[in-house]
């Protein structure tokens, strides 16, 4: 590890600032993915300009009955926070599904959004790797490749996103607000990671210097009947191979509205517009929800090690949507009993 | 480079000049010989470092110590009182057999406290059912919010229950290479059905 030097700026302004000024700066979140590559020589930033201390933990309900999360907000506290329990359980769930009690209690809603790939070759500098090195290949491409991406890839990167949070926000149409050298914007999640394309070692469309100050959610009421599934090696502590993460609005038997998204399929959380679609006024129906995964992942092109992922990705779509039905019609079933 | 910091470490304050590469683990066991946490994996993947940072367990080797100027630092050697009584959650160790070689147990022992709290103050795992499930009327579409708790800034809902599921799950975060796990569970299982916390 290269020397670096410690700066833990008073507000947001300060904090970008300094990063601009100085090259090769980063801010610095819980650090749980920052410093370990750090150790393990991915990154080798002269400055760390701590931000996990600016008054960006806050969680407030916004005006337009939505929430504005702060994005020094600790994962833990987050997947504790009533609102988000009862209003959008997805993303509770989501959170809960990730790392580990201790690694949530420190990372951050800005450096969860901006982790990084977990694929080994990353990891490991003494192979090529596009992201890691731009121009020194893919050794995941014809090596191993069983976490690996089946969407969006490209031939310079098959390296998936593997944020479960991310997943979640991306069903609630989250948008991310950040704080630049030109000022504040407001980027809608789908469009903040990017496909690997030519340029695999960007992973977002955030500038140097860009501090991300919150992440807000608009209301988005049916987002009550939701949930998300992860599918990982094992119980607990493990990333996703596969996740479905789900928000469904029934009216009769038909499904009215609907959010869909994949995690460790693609590049980054992967928004499933197309299942999305299919389903919108389609009847409730496991054959429908099976045609709509299918519909999504015909654009799927598996590895060798990772074919399992598609079927996969199929079967815990439709078992997620199938238990969404199926708690609507419990709770149904619940309030008559109550009404009695 | 150099940064001067202070940490709070097991009730005595500690000043110290290191260089701001040195992680909050490194900083314990090799500045100032608080070597209770331990290393097992230096990468977050193991749970062997972990100490109450500001009353919530955390990764001590995922964190520069420069970062954690000013903390109070918790490990498993500050926990006992002042006439040597072991935490009742290190004696629950000790009753239980809830060790092997030891290695991973200063770890397991933060983070079980850690946990105890966590669960007192309403916090969910992903073994807790949601709202819905849990109250049956909270359920999409309607019913009443969930309690907002008066005791303590971080209490959300009601003390969880800490069934098996529940211990298991959130204490996953803290591997043990010699699978204690059978007791450790019986040792926090007392824990979990007194409500004892402290
Ligand atoms: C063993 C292990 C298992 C894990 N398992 C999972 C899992 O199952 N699911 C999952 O989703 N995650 C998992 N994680 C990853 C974990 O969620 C991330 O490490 C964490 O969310 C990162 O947050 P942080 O605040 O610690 O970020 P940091 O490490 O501090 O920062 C990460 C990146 O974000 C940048 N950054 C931080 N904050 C900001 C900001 N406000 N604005 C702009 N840039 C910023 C930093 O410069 C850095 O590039 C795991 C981690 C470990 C170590
Ligand atoms: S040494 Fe910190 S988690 Fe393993
Ligand atoms: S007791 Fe040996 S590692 Fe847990």
């Amino acid at each position: 590890m290269i020397p670096f030097d410690y700066r833990r700026p008073g507000n947001p302004a300060e904090a970008v600032a300094t990063v601009i000024d100085h090259e090769g700066a980063a801010f610095l979140g819980g650090g749980t993915n920052l410093v370990d590559h750090m150790k393990l020589g991915i990154t080798e930033p002269r400055m760390l300009v701590d931000v996990s201390r600016l008054p960006l933990d806050r969680v407030t309900e916004t005006a337009g009955g939505g929430l504005r999360i702060g994005a020094t907000v600790r994962n833990s506290d987050l997947a504790a926070h009533p609102w988000v329990r009862r209003n959008c359980p997805v993303l509770s769930r989501a959170l809960l599904a990730g790392a580990s009690p201790q690694l949530r209690n420190t990372a951050t809603v800005g450096g969860n959004l901006l982790q990084r790939t977990r694929c080994p070759y990353f990891q490991d500098l003494t192979t090529a790797c596009n992201k890691r090195e731009p121009g020194s290949g893919c050794a995941a491409i014809g090596g191993y490749n069983r976490d690996h991406a089946v969407l969006g890839a490209s031939e310079h990167c098959i390296a998936t996103h593997p944020s479960d949070m991310a997943v979640a926000m991306l069903v609630l149409d989250a948008a991310v607000v950040t704080l630049g050298p030109g000022g504040e914007r407001t980027l809608p999640l789908a469009g903040f990671h990017r496909l690997p394309g030519d340029a695999p070692h960007r992973d977002t469309v955030l500038e140097h210097g860009e501090l991300i100050t919150a992440v807000e959610l608009p209301q988005l009421p049916f987002a009550r009947r939701s949930a998300y599934r992860k599918v990982r090696d094992r119980a607990s502590y493990a990333f996703a191979l596969v996740s479905v993460a789900a928000a469904l609005e029934l009216e009769g038997g038909t499904v009215r509205e609907i959010r869909l998204a994949f995690g460790g399929l693609a590049h980054k959380p992967w928004r499933a517009r197309l299942a999305e679609e299919a389903l919108r006024g389609a009847p409730a129906t496991e054959e429908s929800f099976r045609h709509a995964a299918d519909v999504e992942l015909a654009a799927a092109r598996p590895r060798d090690g990772n074919a399992f992922k598609v079927p996969m990705a199929r079967n815990t779509l439709v078992s997620v949507l199938r238990g969404l039905v199926n708690g609507a019609e419990r709770v149904r079933t619940d309030r008559t009993e109550e009404d009695r | 480079m150099d940064a001067r910091i202070t940490l709070h470490v097991d009730g005595d304050e500690r000043p110290l000049t290191l260089d701001t590469r040195v992680t909050l683990l490194d900083a314990l066991r090799d500045r100032l010989s608080v070597t209770a946490p331990k290393k097992g994996c230096d990468h977050g993947q193991c749970g062997a470092c972990t100490v109450l940072l500001d009353g919530r367990r955390t990764l001590s080797c995922l964190t520069f110590a420069v970062a954690q100027d000013g903390a109070e630092v918790v490990t498993a050697a500050g926990l006992a009182s002042y006439d040597g009584e072991p935490h009742p959650v290190q004696r629950a160790f000790l009753e239980n057999d809830a060790l092997q070689c030891g290695y991973c147990t200063p770890g397991q022992i933060c983070s079980a406290i850690g946990m105890l709290a966590e669960a007192a103050s309403g916090h969910p795992s992903h073994a807790t059912p949601e709202l819905a499930d849990a109250g049956g009327r909270d359920g999409p579409g309607g019913g009443p919010g969930a309690p907002g708790g008066p005791d303590g800034a971080r209490r959300t809902t009601a003390p969880v229950v800490l069934d098996d599921a529940e211990i298991r799950e959130r204490m996953s975060g803290n591997l043990c290479r010699c699978g204690a796990y059978v007791n450790i569970l019986a040792a926090l299982r007392d824990h979990g059905a007194t409500g004892v916390t402290a």
